[in-house]
Parts: C-alpha cells; sequence; structure tokens
C-alpha cells in the first residue's frame, strides 16, 4: 500500500526461486504492491526487510480487537477519510457508562435488555464501560466482576489507578477487556497489565502533542487513543487529525482506533453528540443515557455511515409471508432492494392484515431504477409469477404492484394469468390503500 | 513530541448567498441571512473560515397540514392561517421561514390561485421580519404561475424560490432574475444533475451569489447515507474550487424524518426497542438535521421547536472554536 512494487523489490533476496508461488521476485513485489499477496509467501526475506515492508504495508489504522466469545468488537483498520472513496469497514462500538458504586447488576440487565429492531436489523448496545467512581479498588474489582457475570457484551474498564485496575482486570483476563487509561503518570504499569491480558490499552492525553508523546514511549501495539478534549468542537477536530494523520501521513503514533466519550447531561442531546464523534471516525464512543430514543437514532445513523456505498444492499429474493397468513391473503410485490423491500414490509405490517409480500430479484435496485432497467417489467414479473410458490399458498391470483409502475399491468396479466392491482405510488399509501381497498 | 497539524490546502469555498433585503437594501426585513462562505470541511474552523453558522429555517404551509398529533399544541392554533403560523415561527426562533404553497396545488378542490399565493406571501412578509422562502406546489405549470407572482409581490425582498428542477427550471429562474430574488435548484441526490442544473442556470445569467442547491436529502434510516456522500463530495468540490459545485445545500430534514414511521408509530405500533413517541419523533429529526450537518448543509429546514432548540445547542458547540 504504502510502497511501489519497485521499492519492494529492492528488498527482496532476488533470487527469483519461485518458491512463492510467482516466476520472479519482481512479479512478487507487485503481487505485494496491490495487496494480492503476504510477505510470509517468501521464505528467504531478511527481517531487516521484513521490518521495513511490514511497517510500510501495515494497514494506516491498526485492527484492534476488545471482548471474547461472540462478542468481539473490531476496531480500526479503516481506510479513507471519506465514504465515498471505499466505505468504512468497522463500525463505532457504543459503550454505555456504568459506575462502579451503583446497583451494578440492575443496571447492567438494563443495558442488556436495550435492544431495537429496525428495517430488517437488531440494534444493540456493543459494551458496558465500568467506571471507578468509588475511587475505591475493592469496589471497582467487585463491580467489574459483577458486570461479567451478567454480561456477554465487551467490557471497558475505566481506572487511571493502576493498582485497582490490576485487581479488576484479574477478574476478566479472559475477556479481553478495554483498559482506560493510561496516561503520562500510570502508563508503565498500566502497559504491563494490558500485556499480561494481552487486553486493548487506552492512552489517554491532554493533547495530541501529548498523546503523540505518550505513544511514542510505550512498547505495546494494541491501543486505543484519546487526546483527553472533552470538548464536543475540539473532540470532532482531533478525532480528525487523528484519522487523517495515519491515512494521508502514516503518521505510526496516531495508527490506532479511537475513542470519545460524551459530556452532555440531557441524553437526547447526548445522542447528537455522540453522532458527531461517529461522523467524526471515533472507533468507540462512551454514553451514559439508556434513553431509547438516542440509542435507535444512533444506531440508525452507525449502520447508515458504515453502509458499504459501493453495493447495493438486498435482501433474499422470494416469497415473505407477513403476520398469520391464509390463503385469502393479499399479496404486494415490490423489489429485493432492501431500502424498499423494508419500508414496503413496515407498511404492510402496520395495516395488521396479515399479507404476503414478495421480494422481486432486482439485484437490489429500487423500484423505478430496476423498472428502468428492465428488471422490474412484465416480461421478468409474469413468467416468474406463474411458476412461482405463491400459487400453492394462495387461492386466488390477484397481486398489488407499486403505482409507480402502474405500466407493467398488462404484460403481467397477459404472462401469468393473475389479475393485477395497481396499488399506491409511495409505500406510506399502503395503509389508505389496505383500509380502502382490501377491508384492513 | 509536537505533532504537526495536518491541514487541506484548499483553494475555493462555499458560495456567500444573502437571504432577504433591509430597508436600505430595498426591502422591508429587520435583518438578511448569509449562507455559506466556508472554506473548510464542516466545523473544521483550524483549517479555514467558517463566517457563518448553519441557518435555521422552520416550515409553513398555506393550507392546514396532515401532520402527526404532536404538532398540534405547537402549530394547532395557527395552521389554519399561513400569516399567523409565519408569526409564530418567527417567535420560536426561525432565522428564515420557509412557505409552501401546498394549497396551490391544482389536483386540489379549491386550489389556492397564483394571485391568492401572491397576496399570501407578501402578507406573511408585512407580518414578518425575518428572509422568506416560497416553493410552490410541485407542479410544473401551476408552480410558475405561483412563483412568478410571488416573485412580483414580494420585489425587493430577496427572498428565495424553489424548487428549480432540470425540466422546469427556466421560468422559475426567469421569475427569481425578474425579481431580483434567489432560485433553489434541486437535483434528485444526483451529484451530477446538480452540476449540470447549476450550469443551466447560471447560463441563464443568473448571479452565483443568487444560487441555492436542494439536493434532495433523505431522511435517517432511508437513504440518508446517499445524500451524506453526495454533500461531501459537492463540498469537497466547492473547497477545491468547482464553482458549480460551490452554492450553499438545504438540508430538508423536517419533512424527510416525519416520513419514517420511526418518528410517528405511536408505541402500540412501534417496532422492538423503540420507545415512546414523543422523544424519538424529536430526535429522528434532530439527528437527521445533525449528520446531515457534518456532511455541509449551510439551511436546515426544520419542522417541530424542541427538535430546533436542540441543534441549536449543538450548533453552538460545533461552532466553538477549535483550531490548534
Amino acid at each position: 500500500m504504502g510502497l511501489t512494487g519497485l521499492a519492494i523489490f529492492k528488498l527482496l533476496p532476488k533470487t527469483n526461486c519461485k518458491e512463492c508461488g510467482v516466476p520472479t521476485c519482481m512479479a512478487f513485489a507487485m503481487a505485494l504492491a496491490s495487496g494480492k499477496a503476504t510477505l510470509d509467501q517468501c521464505p528467504y526475506v531478511s527481517d531487516e526487510a521484513k521490518e521495513a515492508l511490514d511497517s510500510a504495508t501495515a494497514p494506516p489504522v491498526k485492527l484492534v480487537k476488545a471482548g471474547a466469545g461472540d462478542k468481539v468488537l473490531e476496531m480500526g483498520d479503516e481506510q479513507v477519510m471519506f465514504r465515498h472513496d471505499k466505505t468504512f469497514y468497522h463500525p463505532t462500538g457504543v459503550f454505555i457508562e456504568v459506575a462502579d458504586n451503583a446497583d451494578v447488576a440492575a443496571k447492567v440487565e438494563e443495558i442488556n435488555g436495550l435492544v431495537s429492531e429496525r428495517v430488517g436489523q437488531t440494534y444493540e448496545v456493543d459494551g458496558i464501560a465500568i467506571v471507578n467512581a468509588s475511587g475505591n479498588a475493592d469496589t471497582f474489582k467487585d463491580a467489574v466482576a459483577t458486570a461479567a457475570g451478567k454480561t456477554d457484551k465487551v467490557l471497558l474498564l475505566s481506572s487511571e489507578d493502576a493498582a485497582a485496575m490490576e485487581a479488576a482486570a484479574g477478574e476478566v483476563a479472559d475477556r479481553k477487556p478495554i483498559l482506560n487509561a493510561a496516561n503520562a503518570d500510570n502508563y508503565e504499569k498500566m502497559v504491563e497489565i494490558a500485556k499480561k491480558i494481552s487486553a486493548p490499552l487506552v492512552v489517554k492525553g491532554k493533547n495530541l502533542d501529548d498523546l503523540a508523546d505518550l505513544v511514542g514511549k510505550i512498547d505495546y501495539k494494541e491501543l486505543i487513543l484519546d487526546s483527553g478534549e472533552r470538548e464536543t468542537s475540539k473532540v470532532i477536530a482531533d478525532l480528525t487529525q487523528i484519522r487523517r494523520q495515519a491515512i494521508k501521513k502514516r503518521f505510526r503514533p496516531f495508527g490506532y482506533p479511537s475513542i470519545a466519550f460524551t459530556t452532555e447531561e440531557d441524553p437526547l442531546m447526548e445522542g447528537l453528540q455522540a453522532q458527531a464523534y461517529i461522523s467524526r471516525y471515533a472507533s468507540v464512543v462512551v454514553l451514559k443515557t439508556t434513553e431509547l430514543a438516542t440509542l435507535l437514532t444512533l444506531f440508525s445513523w452507525r449502520s447508515n455511515l458504515y453502509t458499504d456505498p459501493q453495493k447495493p444492499i438486498a435482501v433474499q429474493p422470494g416469497v415473505y409471508a407477513i403476520g398469520d397468513v391464509t390463503p385469502d391473503s393479499p399479496v404486494y410485490i415490490t423489489t429485493n432492494f432492501s431500502l424498499t423491500f423494508y419500508t414496503v414490509q413496515t407498511e404492510v405490517e402496520s395495516t395488521r392484515l396479515p399479507s404476503y409480500l414478495i421480494a422481486f430479484e432486482t439485484e437490489g435496485l429500487s423500484v423505478l431504477t430496476a423498472w428502468a432497467g428492465g428488471k422490474f417489467i412484465g416480461e421478468e414479473v409474469g413468467p416468474w409469477l406463474k411458476d412461482s410458490e405463491i400459487n400453492e399458498k394462495v387461492n386466488h391470483k390477484r397481486l398489488i404492484i407499486p403505482g409507480g409502475v402502474a405500466a407493467i399491468k398488462g404484460k403481467i396479466e397477459e404472462l401469468s394469468g393473475w389479475e393485477v392491482i395497481v396499488g399506491p405510488r409511495e409505500a406510506n399509501g399502503i395503509s389508505a390503500f389496505a383500509k380502502l381497498k382490501l377491508g384492513a | 513530541m509536537p505533532v504537526e497539524i495536518l491541514k487541506e490546502k484548499f483553494t475555493g469555498k462555499v458560495q456567500e448567498v444573502v437571504l432577504g433585503a433591509t430597508k436600505e437594501e430595498g426591502g422591508t426585513r429587520a435583518k438578511t441571512v448569509t449562507l455559506g462562505g466556508s472554506s473548510t470541511l464542516p466545523f473544521m474552523q483550524y483549517e479555514g473560515e467558517i463566517p457563518n453558522r448553519p441557518a435555521i429555517a422552520f416550515e409553513v404551509w398555506d393550507i392546514k397540514p396532515d401532520w402527526h398529533e404532536c404538532f398540534e399544541p405547537y402549530y394547532g392554533d395557527v395552521w389554519d392561517d399561513p400569516v399567523a403560523w409565519a408569526k409564530k415561527v418567527e417567535g420560536l426562533g426561525a432565522d428564515v421561514i420557509y412557505l409552501e404553497f401546498k394549497g396551490a396545488d391544482p389536483e386540489l378542490e379549491n386550489s389556492r390561485s397564483a394571485d391568492d399565493c401572491a397576496k399570501v406571501a407578501k402578507a406573511v412578509l408585512e407580518a414578518t421580519t425575518v428572509p422568506l422562502i416560497v416553493q410552490g406546489p410541485g407542479h410544473p405549470d401551476k408552480d410558475n404561475e405561483v412563483l412568478q407572482a410571488v416573485g412580483e409581490a414580494a420585489a425587493g425582498e430577496n427572498i428565495a424560490l424553489g424548487v428549480a428542477e432540470k425540466d422546469n427550471y427556466r421560468s422559475i429562474a426567469a421569475a427569481a432574475m425578474m425579481g431580483k430574488h434567489c432560485v433553489i435548484g434541486r437535483s434528485p441526490v444526483d451529484i451530477n444533475i446538480l452540476k449540470q442544473l447549476n450550469i443551466m442556470i447560471t447560463e441563464m445569467g443568473i448571479a452565483p451569489d443568487k444560487i441555492i442547491n436542494d439536493p434532495m436529502s433523505s431522511g435517517l434510516g432511508y437513504g440518508i447515507e446517499y445524500s451524506y456522500s453526495i454533500m461531501e463530495r459537492t463540498r469537497w468540490g466547492a473547497l477545491i474550487g468547482d464553482k458549480m459545485m460551490s452554492f450553499p445545500i438545504v438540508i430538508l430534514a423536517g419533512p424527510e424524518a416525519w416520513r419514517a414511521k420511526e418518528s410517528y408509530a405511536p408505541i402500540e405500533e412501534a417496532g422492538p426497542g423503540w420507545g415512546e413517541q414523543k422523544p424519538r419523533g424529536i430526535m429522528w429529526e434532530a439527528m437527521t438535521a445533525a449528520s446531515l450537518l457534518q456532511s455541509g448543509g449551510d439551511l436546515v429546514l426544520m419542522r417541530h421547536p424542541e427538535a430546533v432548540e436542540m441543534l441549536k445547542k449543538h450548533i453552538d458547540d460545533l461552532m466553538k472554536p477549535n483550531t490548534y
């Protein structure tokens, strides 16, 4: 990535031994440069060359993992500043704080229960941040043990007291918790604790200069960065600098994931603040609120931001039953572009009339785009419908199509033998349509 | 280790567009609102100037809107009367009033005539002191008629007329030019059409400081990421000197957010874990607005007063100096 094929070639043995699988060292160098090969395929590379190449070909932002079992949170390994340049890979982990002197068990259970669903996605809080608010090491240790027993979410242990951290980390050594945080005073001990259990360690500076300094002193690579800034406008500036320095300048001290903490007291304002941090590259954001409106909107935004702009998102084509369907249930059809499909599904659900919804294979295109592209037209839908499994599921032959493509009605009828009813143009007209035409 | 702050070196900036005109300038507004002017990425004050904070426009309709009942306590006493409604949103902190002539839709019974629209616009201007944006009913022929009449009636006030689209921009742009007003060019979440439309409008002779862009923002959860990326690319284009991508952008947060079921569904019809409608609806709108502001919006069209209050506070925080 960072080096050209020619620069890499200079570091290779130049023996053309072919053991890597390609005919020449030059060809291997080109493959390395384009990311199609990895250095371990060459048995003869020198250690010196290896180090030089490793750092040059390493991702600009290191991949750091926290958590264990099914709940591993991957952070970093990002390559661009703008999602339209490629995509963002690892969605921001959302954590909620629990004070060690509160009712930890109850609070953790409350957080476990914060699950919301929309458009076919399930949103859950990623982790729990246990804060050593008591300042007491035993209280902290007990709180961490209690939390660990109540949840399998990722844990974040927050204390700048190294002794307290050591005791608490010992309780959850196999959980790979995030340790928060190493600072100028405690970093030697904190690094030792983190190394012992291979846990990611937050490095907290007083500002960007101090942060770079501190990272430079630490001989450990599982790091997460905190510039120490807490004012919204300054945090987004720092987060942007950390990401930009890593990607555009390959400034090594900033080549790690980042973390941000909200300060707003109002739960809804806290959501907007967290949004700014998610938008500006934070790998982890730690909140205090458990307000559903805040979490639902924040997770929706995160999911949108991290959607891969390179591919249309599609649902599996096929016949979907909504509610307790019977052979009399109405049959709707739309395309398999997920946004379209879920919008229609949500609206059909809200009619409370059990129905079938067909997601027609349009390679993830929306209704009008698919129609214009010849993928959602009578010649495609008609023959498919004629032989579809839906014929065995219902005792009628009436299909409701989106109003925007009323023009395909005739052809579908001709080719399938079904009667076509033209539905509303927009999904939000389905309720009224169902009331009026289907007796919902 | 002192970190050398990495600044982008931009050569361009977002075009500044002034809305409204004071008495000295030939209008009757108490003050004008300037949109745009940024020479940096959103809120990154350390590498350029952000002379104008994002402005807030409130929706006002000329007929009673079909909005969710949660708006009744705020607008129920005024939404039969666009003039009273406009006055009210000015009191609620509107920087700009965004008047939509939904009632002029020719498909409606008792469709409002263009002359009547002009009278309403004039009355709104008389009753308020902030700049005005006027949008037609969204019917090509009627839009032309309405905007032409309103443009004439509001001569000197430097209002904005919207929306000019690729297929109907000529007469709307002409109406704007005639009354020395601004024009809003709308493109369907498509950066190529956005640029093309700006070129066509400019070629008609409209000055750059009279053009606003509406890239048709989508709401949170329903395609907002497309808008976000198009706005990021547009801002980048402006900053590297592409004049045809440099016009200030309006974000349609209110109308888009309230189309989503997540904003309006009562708790009995809500999905799992959605919680009560009240905070959810407000938050859906505020989050839509705030997210899109991170990609570069200059004017935000809002609906719920509590969402506006939150957004203003959030903008205050984002506008605090962050130069190194």
